[in-house]
């Protein structure tokens, strides 16, 4: 392992592999932030060309966190298959580039060499890849998921219905569920970030999704995103739903911040599976964020996008139905502005799907950062093309509980159009049966329309 | 169809498409004539003012075309703040729902992005000292920056705030400097009242510039305060810029954890209104003094 090179006549030392790691990072704030960023713009270059010639398994044998330590390193390294990695160990991270690009590599093969694959490795490739890169390559890897209906699929573009209300009034709730399922929203998910995270409100919120769905018929899956414990409780109390949520870390220390570990997870599964009302086999659904260790001091001096290819590298033991990097979310301690969340949005986008896990996206921003509309927007267009399995979809891009803003009913319905894509297709055929849609999945007269529903 | 009959009516169309072409061309002659002639008019600018479109109530706005149930969409759409019955132009938004989610977005950055006013400071007399920041952007990007002050500015803090003064008020232009100069200057007078009535006086005012919440714990750790209330500007959201939190904590220091700050959020108009807020933390404060103990710890 080489950590040192000569770039316009300067040398260049690195200290360790985690140190050629962060720099060779794209510049974001919050790398800044940690002191590991960096300093220079030609420092940047020249850790990019170190890590280029690093071999995969230096990334496998110096894991940013190490194994005794960390339960997500244990998940990441027990779970990878050993004659794959075997052969292609003595890959170099641009050897791995290349070949991920080629034209003779194709979906196939690159899901199974994905097998072979530690989080460090996947975001050592991502940091060589520029935007483009990570749009061309994710568009090649199609990974898809069953819960009630299949998401990912080619073809298909989906959206998480997210109505979020500042006080969980139910009916408030409903409201924005009928004019979303209007605009086609709410195939990937009709789920709810909740502001009282009690047992007793968490199942009458799934109550309610839960006789909409049954009601109206709509072939999609229901959640509420209260903390994974409080949804244990509730499913236990008899509360209907198909998903379990988490917000989830790069590390266990991140993980224990957020009140669970890798245990907690694999409970709430089991419990979705015997007593959720799912056909499965994917019952769960996790969300992730560059940054989020930083916040929680649990990044152990590591970079924040490879502790976010080992959040997808924790999500996939699991096998989740949904994942979705909450990129912008976070503030500008950690992306900057629109274009530092762009560059993490396709990042992360990439990554998971190297990873094997069906990726969405919450391409979003706060009101402390540099970007507006127009940022996310621009994300959503380049994350279609990448392949995104899903965005979110809120009543004019507007969450009135979160106080940010996301993609909106509208933002998907336009993309599918733009891109000929449709909705899951059981979903479609509801929209066209309530003629929301038309033969192509395009918005009618009608969509928009929520007193149609009632 | 018989050739002829196949004539008569290819002919007819013919006949149409060409008259209705006629009858385009003029169309298009007389609309040429008139811009060409509006181009040469003077343009009449009118006396007229658009109306403020931040004063249209969104909540009874609806914009659905052919609704099917017009009355009980309304209905639903009062139970949520969420910008519902928008309808839309093919798959984006219409013109009126997108420049207002521009303006509210613009309000909201515009009070993030801007400072306190001098004026403000100094009509008030709030003693102005500045954390570790030196701008907006370090700001933002520095939280652990925004906690700490300069040594000189440490001195004025002490100048300012008496040694183990008992209560001391501050004022945090945080992340939005809209919502201290919407509620600071109604909500310290009374909370001041009601301190007062129970013999407690406080002293001037310190303000804040490129406050975090936790620059309250560097004032607390040169001045040994018993407690302090910070006044800070929230993260706006698009429902409304102007919206402050109070921090309130007893014997605040360095290292203070979050759990032991007790909070009073959401103070604006449309929220907990500022002199209602500014009488709730004096009795907060009252308890803390009596409790020696704040945050989880008072309950």
């Amino acid at each position: 392992m080489i950590l040192k090179t000569v770039l316009f006549g300067h040398t260049y030392q690195f200290k360790d592999l985690k140190d050629v790691l962060a720099k060779a990072n794209e510049e974001k704030s919050g790398d800044i932030l940690a002191g590991i960023a960096a300093e220079t713009a030609e420092e940047r270059v020249a850790a990019k060309i170190v890590l280029s010639q690093i071999r995969l398994e230096d990334l496998r044998n110096n894991p940013v966190v190490p194994y005794e330590l960390d339960e997500v390193t244990r998940i990441i390294q027990d779970d990878l298959n050993e004659p794959i990695y075997n052969a292609i160990k003595t890959w170099t991270v641009s050897e791995l580039r290349e070949w991920i690009l080629d034209e003779n590599t194709t979906e196939a093969d690159i899901k199974k060499i994905s097998r072979g694959l530690t989080s460090e490795m996947v975001a050592a490739v991502a940091k060589l890849m520029s935007n483009m890169d990570l749009i061309y390559a994710a568009s090649k890897i199609r990974i898809t998921a069953h819960c009630n209906t299949t998401i990912g699929k080619r073809g298909t573009l989906s959206a998480r219905l997210q109505p979020n209300h500042p006080t969980d009034d139910p009916d408030g709730i409903m409201a924005s569920v009928l004019e979303g399922l209007s605009y086609g929203s709410g195939d990937a998910l009709i789920g709810l970030n909740p502001v009282d995270d009690s047992t007793q409100s968490v199942t009458r919120i799934l109550k309610r999704f839960d006789e909409i769905k049954n009601r109206l018929q709509i072939p999609t899956q229901i959640c509420v995103l209260a903390h994974v414990t409080t949804q244990m409780d509730a499913i236990k109390k008899g509360a209907p739903t198909d998903l379990i949520f988490q917000s989830i870390a790069g590390s266990e220390k991140g993980n224990t911040a957020f009140g669970f570990n890798a245990q907690t997870i694999e409970e709430a599964r089991q419990l979705a599976l015997t007593h959720g009302t799912a056909e499965g086999p994917n019952v769960m659904y996790f969300e992730t964020g560059q940054g989020s260790e930083l916040s929680s001091e649990a990044h152990n001096g590591a970079d924040q996008v490879t502790m976010e290819a080992r959040c997808y590298g924790f999500a996939k033991h699991f096998s989740p139905f949904l994942v979705n990097t909450v990129v912008g979310f976070i503030g500008p301690e950690y992306l900057y502005d629109g274009r530092q969340v762009s560059r993490a949005g396709l990042e992360d986008h990439f990554m998971g799907k190297l990873t094997g896990v069906s990726m969405g996206c919450d391409a979003c921003y706060t009101n402390h950062m540099k970007a507006d509309q127009n940022s996310i927007e621009d994300l959503a267009v380049l994350l279609t093309a990448a392949g995104c399995n899903y965005f979110m979809g809120i009543p004019h891009g507007d969450d009135v509980m979160l106080n940010y803003q996301t993609t909106g009913y509208h933002e998907t319905a336009a993309l599918r159009e733009i891109y000929g894509l449709k909705a899951i297709q059981p979903f479609h055929e509801w929209l066209l049966k309530h003629e929301f849609v038309d033969q192509q999945g395009r918005l009618t007269c009608k969509a928009g329309d929520a007193s149609a529903l009632l | 169809m018989q050739e002829a009959e196949l004539r008569t009516l290819v002919e007819e169309m013919v006949h149409k498409m060409l008259t209705s072409n006629e009858h385009h061309e003029i169309q298009i002659e007389k609309s040429v004539k008139s811009t060409t002639n509006s181009k040469t008019q003077n343009t009449v600018i009118e006396d007229g003012c658009i109306p403020d479109i931040s004063k249209v109530d969104i909540r009874k706005q609806f914009l659905v075309e052919n609704a099917k149930d017009k009355e009980t969409y309304l209905e639903m759409k009062s139970k949520t703040p969420a910008r519902l019955g928008i309808g839309k132009a093919g798959a984006r938004y219409k013109t009126e729902t997108m420049l207002r989610v521009r303006a509210d977005h613009a309000a909201a950055q515009d009070s993030v992005f801007s400072d306190v006013s001098e004026e403000f400071i100094e009509k008030n007399g709030f003693v102005k000292v500045q954390t570790l920041c030196n701008s907006k952007d370090e700001y933002i990007t520095r939280p652990d920056k925004g906690r700490r002050f300069p040594g000189n500015q440490l001195e004025i803090i002490r100048k300012t705030i008496p040694e183990h003064s008992k209560v001391a008020i501050v004022v945090g232009d945080g992340l939005s400097s809209a919502a201290i100069e919407a509620n600071a200057a109604e909500m310290i007078p009374s909370m001041k009242q009601t301190l007062q009535a129970h013999q407690i006086t406080v002293g001037p005012v310190l303000f804040v510039k490129y406050c975090r919440v936790g620059a309250m714990d560097a004032i607390g750790e040169v001045t040994d305060t018993d407690v302090i209330c910070l006044l800070v500007g929230e993260r706006p959201g698009l429902v409304t810029a102007e919206s402050m939190s109070a921090y309130i904590a007893y014997k605040p220091k360095h290292g203070l954890p979050e759990a032991k700050r007790t909070v009073i959020s959401n103070i604006h108009k449309g929220g907990t209104p500022p002199v209602e807020a500014g009488a709730h933390a004096a009795e907060l404060i009252l308890t803390m003094l009596e409790k020696k103990a704040s945050g989880i710890d008072l309950k």
